[in-house]
């Protein structure tokens, strides 16, 4: 199969060349689809991106290490603590620096309540675009309960910037169990209405049960990981098969579909929240006290009290403020299990302050390479779902 | 480096290397996870492709290098052994200026055809602006390439 040439098309049938996008009204996401097509039937597709280009990567080597930080929120913008906690353990093991034990308490439950809040974008983008406004709503609103908790965590609820070399910026509010009860039921009553309404209605599944099937063999090929490739059958997910932060002391399932189609990935989906809120209610349950930044002085800024009334403080402030922190040279490449699947960060340091080389892997940049083969042959109303379920979020696969 | 395995392999070789890689009962890296360059400017060779290979089956990870020199920068593609190169080649094509001999399709992907330079190159300058590109005629320059 050699993606990009075309599919000879029948002798007797005009084959017509059709644009969609790069803004259009029925696809979330700024990307263009030069269709070929058969009627409504696609004979091919060339994906084209990069709409969202904003140069990550080399804006990236131009600032310290804690630059990157506010970036790395805006690669996913729906999950961006996730990305933030991956960078931060990608730069930890090139310094060979642990966080405390509390704040990988802290990132795993704010990590999973990004999930939460990945896959009610996606899923409840999938269930408007097919009609169900209500069910996208519900699950927007849900989402706002998540948003708030989120907000109480960091002050933000989207451009978190929450994690630190060594840790986190600042402590759970002292409520943090009880507002996280509170968010959970309610996130748990609006996942019930909605499963109630869209996993055996008629429209939706016949909408989704049979499109954009990719055989395993197929997806681990094409690179794809997280609930795309979990939905072919195969369970693997960078939480259980290289556990990093505390996520082996935590007792979850991976869901797993069987046949690699779009209703799948949607309910693969769908079982993961349920799963990710099982890891907050464990995780607050465990929370240890104690410090929440590590005491490095070399990487951890220090507190602001010996900043403004020590001499000593003050220097290492300004050092790590204007040469950076001196990351040992060396490269790393670290898998953390993002919304969309394994988000990989591959760090070169060249022992200055300031990043050598920062490479994402974003997950959903392999699943929009094999958007042409999930959909050559389906129809063209078939994009939508699609591209619904491999959630491409612009900041990520466009870097 | 740092407990993770690398290997460097010879331009040459890295092609058959990687295949064996891929399909030896006991390696068995069928998933190509990424693929990148880095510019190491001012070193010979200047540039390294680097590839991060993962097992499914025996959950480890090997990263492999392959040093690509400044003059003549091409690597054979590894498209017909992961699908998954198919795009990141052509990224690090676009950002780098790396040709990979065999690939199916060397497009730009990011940046637009007209683009002038590779950006990630180190001696690419952050505020260098690019020339308007003149208005596309679907009918002279389709989007697709014909057949």
């Amino acid at each position: 199969m050699t993606p990009q040439r075309f599919v000879e098309a029948e002798p007797t049938s005009e084959v017509m060349a059709l644009q969609m996008g790069p803004s259009h009204p029925a696809s979330h996401g700024t990307v263009k689809f030069n269709l070929r097509l058969d009627g409504e039937t696609i004979i091919d597709v060339d994906v084209e991106i990069g709409y969202l280009h904003r140069g990550f990567e080399k804006m990236c080597e131009q600032g310290t290490w804690n630059h990157v930080f506010p970036y790395a929120d805006r690669l996913n913008y729906a999950s961006p603590l996730l990305n933030n906690v991956g960078f931060a353990l990608a730069v930890e093991k090139l310094a060979g620096l642990t966080a405390p034990e509390r704040a990988q308490y802290i990132r795993v439950i704010g990590g999973e309540i990004s999930r939460i809040t990945d896959h009610l974008t996606c899923l409840g983008m999938a269930a408007n675009e097919l009609g169900a406004i209500s069910a996208g709503f519900y699950m927007l609103e849900a989402r706002e309960f998540l948003y708030d908790l989120v907000e109480a965590i960091c002050g933000a609820r989207l451009t978190v910037t929450y994690c630190r070399l060594g840790g986190v910026m600042t402590d759970l509010p002292a409520d943090m169990t009880e507002r996280t009860r509170v968010a959970l039921k309610h996130v748990r009553d609006i996942l019930g209405d909605c499963d109630r309404l869209l996993s055996r209605n008629r429209i939706f599944v016949d909408r989704m049960v049979g499109i954009g099937k990719l055989p395993s063999a197929d997806a681990v090929s094409w690179g794809l990981t997280g609930p795309l490739l979990r939905a072919t059958g195969v369970p693997y997910d960078v939480r259980k098969a290289e556990p990093y932060l505390v996520y082996d002391r935590m007792d979850f399932e991976i869901p797993t579909g069987t046949t690699g189609d779009n209703y799948d990935r949607f309910m693969v989906r769908f079982a993961e929240m349920e799963q990710s809120m099982r890891i907050i209610d464990q995780a607050l349950a465990q929370l240890p006290p104690g410090p929440i930044l590590a005491d490095d002085p070399r990487f951890v800024l220090p507190p602001k009290e010996q900043v403004y009334t020590t001499i000593e403080g003050l220097m290492n402030h300004f050092k790590l403020v204007m040469e950076g922190q001196k990351v040992p040279a060396g490269e790393v490449y670290v898998a953390t299990e993002g919304g969309n699947g394994e988000l990989g960060f591959y760090l070169v340091s060249d022992g200055s302050g300031r990043p050598y080389r920062v490479r994402v892997r974003p997950p959903c940049f392999y699943g929009m390479a094999a958007l042409g083969d999930m959909l050559r042959g389906h129809m063209i109303a078939d994009i939508i779902t699609t591209f619904g379920q491999i959630n491409m979020i612009g900041g990520e696969c466009d870097h | 480096m740092r407990g993770q395995a690398v290997a460097d392999l010879e331009r040459t070789l890295m092609r058959d290397a990687l295949a064996a890689l891929r399909d030896h009962p006991d390696v068995r890296l069928e998933m190509l996870s990424d693929l990148t360059a880095v510019d190491y400017l001012g070193r010979v060779p200047r540039f390294e492709v680097v590839y991060q290979l993962y097992s499914i089956a025996r959950n480890h990870r090997l990263r492999v290098k392959v040093a690509v020199p400044e003059e003549d920068p091409v690597v054979s593609s590894v498209s017909s052994l992961w699908k998954s190169a198919i795009w990141a080649e052509r990224e690090t094509w676009d950002m780098f200026g790396i040709r990979f001999t065999g690939h199916p399709d060397l497009r730009r992907i990011l940046m637009y055809p007209e683009f002038e330079g590779y950006p990630l190159r180190k001696d690419y300058p952050l505020l260098r602006r690019q020339p308007l590109v003149a208005e596309r005629d679907p009918l002279e320059r389709p989007w697709f390439p014909r057949p």
